[in-house]
């Protein structure tokens, strides 16, 4: 029997929304799932309580403090570098053979998995700069991971700053790093943002690099150089060594739900800029 | 004079990804090179023996796991993953792309400690039930990895999608083909680089996938027979056994890292070889 070429469509439609429907489900079981058996476990006592029994019961306060303070020291140490690389592939240069390999560079490190970076910070921040387990080894591990992502956004970003802009800034006299700080960067504003945003976002999530750089000191990090445990080491801590399955799906919870604001935020300015380019 | 300063300040920065990734390079292989050249290269990658109690460094097993779950986790992920990409690009109403394709980009955002998790509560003992064995096994490892690679698989795939030309579609569709044929015949031949691009960087993220894996692997030393077996991979190996090892044993380590950073360069190789290959 010859199916006809309509009605082959009508059955392809259908298998093919059932694949993304499958997919959808996935999503919405993962996070309905850690929602229905950690929502009551999260109380104020357990978000700003101090753990005890090493997490059997008790708060998670230390690891919300580590992994906010981890996040923002790998955004403040990437951003910069990120934007400036940003900046010179759009606006100093030409395709080349040095964008090229910078580039490359780029693309390259955004390949390499995140527990390379965990073996590499270990070896070179906590052993050779002897930094030990700290705030400042992990922040700096997570700033190497999540640089490709800034400088990608924001290469976007930057380019999508229409050119008569920079003309008009040239025309009234200014130079060009007057023009790039001025006129520039404020109209890529957003669109860098939203890199940064979800650099954070990566940074909250990770494990593999986070665990043998800022090492799982269950204490309130107090300097740099403290040891510190974040909320997603904690999880598979408690997950892995079975401590307690409650605080496991609780601090998933939390784990997700912030993942989710900060990805949130990220994509809302990301359609404000599209939109407003339109 | 000042601007120049800036100018050269900025390439300085912008070479800093690259000088990161030499960096990298150099630490892993300087730490792992050593151990190599001492149990010889042959006995590090075609041995079956791991016990660094007794200096024995054979990480055989850890390949064919790795590439083991590596395949099965890309047959499923890129199975579901292009059909979505598919539905999404030509057969999903526009309003509903706008909500999906946001949507699917949070599957990425979740953290693989968690997507290991739930392999561990609801897919392990699932696997256990249906088809017998632990439970925890190549399977239960390649289904999470499968569905942890499908944002990239998805993104790239329907970029490659989108950037066939629209003039290809409509001459298709002018000839009288249905949607199907065009998107089958026409448009999935002109996109193939991009979504064989978006198998490969897939394939390395399953690859370098680790909390994940470890949760739900099984992590057993053994050659992996069956797909209901426990396994380790190589990134699992590190995971486990950096929190204790010293000498000899964390040099191994760290030269399983090399073979996996030697194992992402080639993937990532391909998949700029074949993109490049396309302009």
């Amino acid at each position: 029997m010859v199916v006809r070429p309509l009605v082959w469509q009508r059955i392809v439609w259908v298998g093919l929304a059932a694949m993304t429907l499958f997919t959808l489900v996935v999503l919405f079981f993962i996070i309905g799932f850690i929602t229905s058996k950690g929502a009551h476990v999260i109380t104020p006592e357990f978000l700003f309580g101090m753990p005890e029994r090493m997490g059997k019961e008790g708060g998670i306060l230390p690891t919300v403090i580590a992994t906010i303070y981890i996040s923002l020291l790998a955004i403040a140490i990437a951003t910069p570098i990120g934007v400036g690389s940003a900046v010179y592939l759009t606006e100093y240069t030409r395709e080349s053979a040095i964008t090229r390999v910078i580039r490359f560079g780029a693309d390259a490190l955004a390949g390499v998995p995140s527990i390379i970076f965990g073996l590499f910070g270990f070896i070179l921040f906590v052993i050779r700069l002897r930094m030990g387990w700290s705030l400042a080894a992990g922040g700096l591990t997570l700033a190497f991971m999540i640089l490709p992502t800034i400088i990608r956004t924001s290469e976007e970003a930057i380019r999508a700053v229409p050119y008569n802009l920079r003309e008009v800034s040239y025309s009234l006299g200014g130079a060009k790093s007057q023009t790039i700080a001025r006129v520039v960067l404020p109209n890529a504003l957003p669109g860098i943002l939203t890199g940064v945003i979800l650099g954070m976002g990566r940074s909250v999530a990770e494990t593999a690099a986070t665990i043998f750089t800022a090492g799982s000191s269950l204490l309130i990090p107090r300097s740099l150089f403290d040891p510190a445990r974040t909320m997603a080491v904690h999880f598979y801590i408690l997950a892995r060594e079975g401590l307690s399955m409650e605080r496991a799906y609780g601090t998933a919870l939390m784990l997700i739900v912030s993942i989710l604001l900060i990805n949130v935020v990220a994509y809302s300015l990301m359609f404000r800029l599209t939109k407003k380019m339109r | 004079m000042r601007e120049k300063l800036i100018e050269k300040g900025l390439l300085l920065v912008a070479f800093s990804a690259v000088a990161m990734i030499f960096l990298i390079a150099y630490f892993i292989f300087r730490e792992g090179v050593p151990l190599v050249a001492k149990v010889g290269v042959w006995d590090f990658i075609a041995s079956t023996r791991w016990s660094p109690g007794k200096g024995q460094f054979g990480i055989l097993p850890m390949i064919v796991g790795s590439v083991e779950v590596t395949i099965l986790a890309v047959i499923i992920g890129a199975s579901l993953g292009l059909s979505c990409a598919m539905f999404l690009a030509e057969f999903a109403p526009r309003w509903s792309v706008r909500i999906l394709k946001p949507m699917i980009e949070l599957l990425a955002g979740i953290p693989s400690v968690v997507y290991g998790f739930i392999g561990v509560v609801v897919l392990v003992p699932w696997i256990r039930r249906a088809f017998g064995g632990p439970g925890f096994s190549v399977l239960a490892s390649a289904v999470i990895l499968g569905i942890m690679i499908l944002p990239t698989v998805i993104a790239i795939s329907l970029d490659a999608l989108h950037a066939v030309p629209p003039l290809y579609k409509e001459g298709s569709l002018a000839l009288g083909a249905t949607r199907w044929q065009t998107l089958y015949r026409v448009q999935l031949p002109a996109a193939r680089s991009g979504i064989i691009a978006a198998f490969i960087l897939g394939m390395g993220r399953a690859v370098g996938e680790t909390m994940a894996v470890i949760m739900v692997a099984g992590n057993a030393l053994t050659m992996p027979t069956s797909l209901l077996q426990p396994v380790r991979t190589l990134t699992s190996n590190i995971a486990l056994e950096m929190g204790y090892a010293s000498g000899d044993h964390q040099a191994a380590l760290f030269a399983t890292g090399m073979v996996l950073f030697v194992i992402i360069a080639i993937l990532n190789t391909a998949a700029l070889i074949v993109t490049r290959r396309r302009t």
